[in-house]
Parts: structure tokens; sequence; C-alpha cells
């Protein structure tokens, strides 16, 4: 399928609309790009969070794709078991090979944190599906805790900004990279702004023959404090500002698929959102320092290894 | 040999073998030949999936075996495999059921007839390897139809009776059947198997009503029910319960013209005229069996009431058994701490109340994490409500076998 808005504009909505997510999330419209990228037939397992008590209210359902909904930790596992199901019966000859297509989405706190265990399992195991993070950086669902997500610094409920303690105080892990030590053949990481490249990086992940992971970035207006009105844009600046890069690892080959002309400085992240509105205070001027110096130090590394120009 | 009836007429010549509980049930999944099979290993169950995968890396079955990362995982793993409408099939014990203990309940409550072959084990703290009853009674109000088998031959005979009544449309929901651990998990005995072609036929084919591969029906499965749904889908699964208890007996009948062999909700023995009663379940109901015999002997009218189904809880066979009778010795391998009576003995309890019998009962726990019951224990345990008969007086209510206080 070509990916043109034209093309795009004529494909049925397997997510349909009417669900319950808030204005302005990213993760319908992540969720819409993935679908209309994988195409069909499909089966969706999804972890508890947003996207699941949004889409699911019995007895309504977004979802005109098959879709399962197990627990918060174990849809990559779930997931395990649908796909081999489909290998039993196809190759009994119980049903036939309709090319069906395995999806998870999961947030960040299902995935980096309560269902690492379970995600790295079916990746070791290498079932064929894809495994999409809806990466919003903290517990949305629950109302904006942090997770092993969260950027340093980040204000959330549970690393509020105190007397004694600015934020959150450790960097998050890097899952992609965490990911891609399973030599699993597709990795990548991205954002709802450049769709294309998303879409792209989904066919990519689906015609690969096996499992595969990309990260995006997934703007949660609530948990973020921007207006409804800023998810693109914020998508957009946080791969200007670098401190969400957007690559692929296809086979072990890593490429940079976007490199700003000029990298903006990291307060004009914080600038954007509520959540960092403390880091722009005078007496944290030496912590956003640091917090620049590790995005400066993430983003060379990130050119090494995709052998761009540092 | 015995020989029986299969449903279309023909004899069946059960096949002896000398084989372990845990082998036994390798053996009637490789018979059953399930679609998916999502493994973890734990002490005492790993012999069931050890040689499960041979049978598998042997080409004898067509199963897919996943080998999982976790016992939650193998569960997680059954849910999208039955789900996905194929037939799953796992294994577990112990520390496994309760890391499980989450995700049985999705496996309930989205009515998906997962079969478990379950070995019983102790809970940790302390550690211990050993049978009891604990880790069953953990998920007894999990909404899984639970069978207690007392041998290997019932550990081979509940398996392929298993998938029967959970793929039941009016049950639909998941079932464990349990052996003891290491006492039939690893003893070996001689059993009877059916011939491979009477499992295929007695078992027959699974069509699930909603797979989530049929592409031209999509299925939401697993959706969130807030206050205006939760509770009507809650009760749908007690009327699952409850048919499973007429659903069961009418397999069990099934099966015994295929194998000659007899079972029902619950295995009574020398309880028509039975005055002293000990309630059991699992392996020690064979040495409680020989112990009645002896009382027999002696001119004490003993019986015995071997609960095979516990959940659901036949509690009106158990009110039938137990009417008239002058006294009850309620046997439990599990202690529900806290509680006024153990797990057994408060569903005896409360079937004795519900049912207005006037017959005196007392909780016996015994065989906690692999101690040996005796028939000297058993014969105490008579000896215990041939007193209470006499008197009247149950207290103390609970009281211990075998243990040094």
């Amino acid at each position: 399928m070509a990916l043109s808005l034209k093309e795009l504009s004529k494909l049925d909505q397997t997510f349909a609309p009417g669900h319950r997510l808030c204005a302005g999330c990213a993760e319908s419209i992540i969720v819409r790009q993935v679908l209309m990228a994988a195409g069909d037939p499909v089966v969706v397992a999804n972890a508890t969070g947003c996207l699941e008590v949004a889409t699911s209210i019995y007895p309504f359902t977004s979802w005109r794709v098959s879709w399962i909904h197990s627990a918060f930790e174990n849809a990559a596992s779930t997931i395990s078991g649908v796909e081999t199901a489909y290998r039993s019966l196809v190759k009994q000859g119980k049903m036939e090979d309709v090319g069906m297509k395995f999806i998870v989405f999961g947030g960040d706190g299902a995935t980096y944190d309560i269902g690492l265990q379970f995600l790295s399992g079916a990746l070791e195991r290498g079932h064929r599906f894809l495994y999409v993070c809806l990466n919003n950086e903290a517990y949305m669902n629950t109302g904006i805790q942090r997770s092993g997500s969260t950027p340093r610094g980040t204000w959330t409920t549970t690393s509020p900004v105190g007397e004694a303690i600015v934020g959150k105080r450790e960097y998050p892990k890097d899952m992609t990279a965490i990911v891609a030590a399973h030599g699993i053949p597709y990795v990548a990481q991205a954002v709802p702004s450049q769709w294309r490249d998303l879409m792209t990086k989904v066919q990519k992940a689906i015609a690969a023959n096996g499992p595969t992971f990309i990260n995006v970035l997934s703007s949660c207006n609530r948990g973020w404090r921007h207006d409804t009105s800023q998810t693109i844009a914020v998508s957009k600046l946080a791969t200007d500002t670098c401190v969400w890069a957007i690559y692929e690892i296809d086979h072990g080959v890593w490429k940079l698929n976007y490199k700003p002309k000029k990298k903006k400085p990291i307060t004009e992240w914080f600038e954007s959102q509520g959540r960092f509105s403390h880091l722009l205070r005078p007496e944290n001027h030496a912590l956003v320092e640091q917090l620049q110096e590790k995005v400066d130090k993430d983003w060379k590394a990130l050119l090494e290894k995709c052998g761009e120009k540092t | 040999m015995k020989t029986a009836l299969v449903p279309t007429g023909k004899l069946v010549k059960g096949i002896p073998l000398a084989l372990d509980g845990a082998k036994i049930v390798a053996y009637a999944m490789k018979q059953m030949n399930p679609d998916v099979v999502p493994v973890y290993p734990i002490t005492p169950q790993t012999e069931i999936v050890s040689a499960f995968s041979e049978y598998v890396a042997n080409g004898e079955v067509d199963s897919e075996m996943i080998n999982v990362e976790s016992e939650h995982a193998a569960m997680s793993a059954c849910i999208g495999a039955s789900a996905a409408g194929a037939r799953a099939q796992t294994a577990t014990t112990s520390a496994g059921m309760a890391f499980m203990w989450e995700v049985l309940y999705v496996a309930s409550g989205s009515r998906l007839p997962i079969v478990m072959h379950f070995v019983n084990r102790a809970l940790s703290a302390p550690l211990n390897i050993h049978c009891d009853h604990s880790d069953s009674m953990g998920a007894r109000d999990s909404g899984w139809i639970q069978l207690f088998g007392e041998n290997v031959q019932e550990a081979y005979d509940n398996a392929l009776q298993a998938i029967r009544i959970a793929e039941h449309p009016d049950v639909l929901l998941p079932i464990m059947h349990t052996q003891d651990g290491f006492v039939i998990s690893h003893g070996i005995e001689r059993a009877e198997v059916l011939p491979d072609e009477a499992v295929r036929e007695f078992i027959g084919t699974y069509k699930p009503q909603y797979s989530l591969l049929d592409p031209k029906q999509p299925v939401t499965y697993g959706p969130v029910n807030l206050q205006d749904y939760y509770f009507e889908h809650k009760r749908q699964q007690v009327d699952g319960m409850e048919k499973a208890l007429g659903v069961i007996p009418q397999v069990a009948e099934e099966y015994e013209r295929l194998s000659g062999r007899h079972y029902g909700l619950l295995d009574p023995y020398r309880m028509d005229d039975a005055e002293f009663v000990i309630v059991i379940m699992g392996s020690a109901a064979g040495t409680a069996r020989g112990v009645v015999a002896e009382l027999r002997g002696k001119g004490i009218k003993a019986g015995l009431l071997k609960i095979r189904c516990y959940r659901p809880f036949p509690a009106k066979a158990v009110a039938d058994a137990l009417r008239g009778k002058k006294a009850v010795a309620v046997m439990d391998r599990a202690i529900s701490f806290g509680a006024q009576g153990n797990p057994v003995f408060l569903d005896v309890s409360t079937v004795l109340n519900t049912y207005r019998l006037d017959t005196r009962a007392v909780d016996f726990v015994y065989g906690l994490g692999g101690r040996d019951v005796m028939p000297r224990h058993i014969h105490q345990a008579f000896q215990e409500i041939l007193q209470v008969a006499e008197t009247g007086e149950t207290t103390p209510v609970v009281r211990y076998l075998g243990l040094r206080e």
C-alpha cells in the first residue's frame, strides 16, 4: 500500500470513532496509523491501560478487528498464545492460512515495568508479532505516576516537586536498547507527528518474519500538561530537541530517520509542557544543564551507531 | 484385562501400563493432542512437561509447545490460545499456581475451557516441595472446576474427562484436576489407558463459539465491564458452575461405558449403613479406605466419603451422603489461617447447617508439607469421632494428626 494521504483516506477504519480517549490523546492517532499500515486481518492484544479501558466499555467496542485484553503485564504472553494457536491450527489444517498478523499495544508501564519479563520471554521465543509501546512516559491511566520511562526531573504524582526532591530522580531506562539486545529482526522508535515514518516502520515490522518492536512517543496532554491542540506539535518538538530520537535497527543495521537541521535546546521542550514547569525556575538551572548534557551525549552516541556525522 | 463398551457399541480393551502420575498425565495429553501447550517447569510437576516434550520432539503430537518464562505467562498464553479457538492445556503446582492466580480469574471470567493438569504441593514459606493441598485451595474461589484424583489411574481418567467437562456448552469453564505431589506424581502404579482411537472419539473435536482468528467475524475478548454489567457476568459464571454439577456425572457415565471405571461427584465407600464417616480428598483416601475396612471387621460402622469434585462443591450429594450419620471426621490437607476450621471442613459444615443435619463434625488437619499420613492417624481420627458421637462434644473443632506439639 502506498502511504499517500489520498490512498489512506479511502481505507476503512478498523479503529472506530466514538471511543472515550481524551481529546488530543496521541494513542488513538497512533493506533489508527498502525492499523492502517498493518492491514487486515489482524489480532490485537491490549495491555491494561487507557487505550484498553477507553475502547472496550461493554457492551461497546471500538475494535473492528479481533481484540483481546487479559491483564496489565501479560499482553506479550497473550499474543504468544494467539500466534501459536494460529500456527498450530494452520499446520494441522484446522484453519486456512489467511496471513493473520499479530499486534500488541501496551503503555510504558506495561512495557518498561510490569510487563518487561513477559515481553522479554516472547521476544526470545521468536513469536511473529509487532509490539507497539504507546509511551507517554508515566502511568497515565491511574492518574500520572512515574514509571521506568519517566524522564529525570519530571513532575508526576509519585515524583512530585517538593522542597527536598525535584520531580523524578532517575533517568529512564533505554527500553529500545533492551529490546534490541534480544537480537530481534526489527526495532524502532517513532512519533505520531512523522506519520509516514511511523507507518513505514509498521510495514517493515509486519514484513519481518519474527518479533518486532516500535517504541512510539505518545503525548498525554493530561499528564504532560499541554493544550489538547498541541499533541502533534509537541511530538515534533521532541524530535527537534532530540529528547526523543526516531531511528530503526533493521536486522542489526542502525539507521537514523530524522535529524533536525539545528537541534533545539531542551528548555524549549520544558517550556512546552506543565510537567516540566518547575525546571525553568532559576534554582533548577544546574539540573537542566545536566539534562541537556545527557541529551547531547545520547544523541552523539546514536549518531555514531547510525553512521552519521556527529 | 477389562473390556468395556464405547458409546458406539465397540468393545475397548484397556492397555495396562506401569507409570507414575506425572507420566500418565503426559500420556493422556499425548492422546488428547491439544493444539497449544504452554509450559514452565516446577517440582514436582516438571515430570509432566518433560515427558510431554518428548512426545513433541518425536513428532507424536501436533501440539505446539510454548516454553514460557513463567507460570503467569503459561496461563496468559493459554488464555490467548483458547480465545483463538485452540485447545490449550498446561500443568503446574504450588508457587506456579500462586503466580498464576491473577489470570486464573481472567481464564474463568472469559469462559475459556482451558485444562490444567495439577500436582498438589505446599506453599512457601518455609519452602517445601512436598504434598499438601494449600495450593489448589488458593484457587477454590477462582471460578475453576476442581477435580481431586486419588491415584495414578484417576489422574489419567480425570485428565480425559476434564476436557469434556470444560468444553461442554452449558459449562465453558476452565478446569484443573489434581494429583498429590510425589505420592502420586512420582509413584509408579499399574493403570490402564485407553487406546488412542477411543480417546479421540471420546474427546471429539472442539468447535469454539467465538475465535479471535475468524477474519470474517472479529471479536472483542476481555472488555471492561462497569457497574452495569459486571455483576450479571459473574452470575452467569455461577450458572456455569451449577450446570457443571450435572455435566460432570454425565461425562463420567459416558466414560464408564468406555472404560468400565465408575466416577461420580463423590466416591463413597461403605457409606450405606455407616455411622462414623471420614471425608477426605486425594491420595490419603486409599489409606483411609483400608482403615475403614479394618474397622468394619471389628464391627465399627465406619464409612468413607471421598470428594472427587471439590468445585463446584456438590452440597446436595454431600448432604444426602451424611444424612443420619452420627459423626464426621473432615480431613483437611491445608490451613485457612484465622478461619474457624479449614477449607473442606467449612464446606461440609455449611452443608450440615444448610440441610439441618444432626451430624457432629470435627476438622482434622493432616499431611502438611508432605508429612506422611499413616493408618494409625486415620484410626485416631475415627477414635476421636466415636467419642464425639458419644459425648456430643466437638471441642476442639480443629485437631491435628501426626503433629509434634
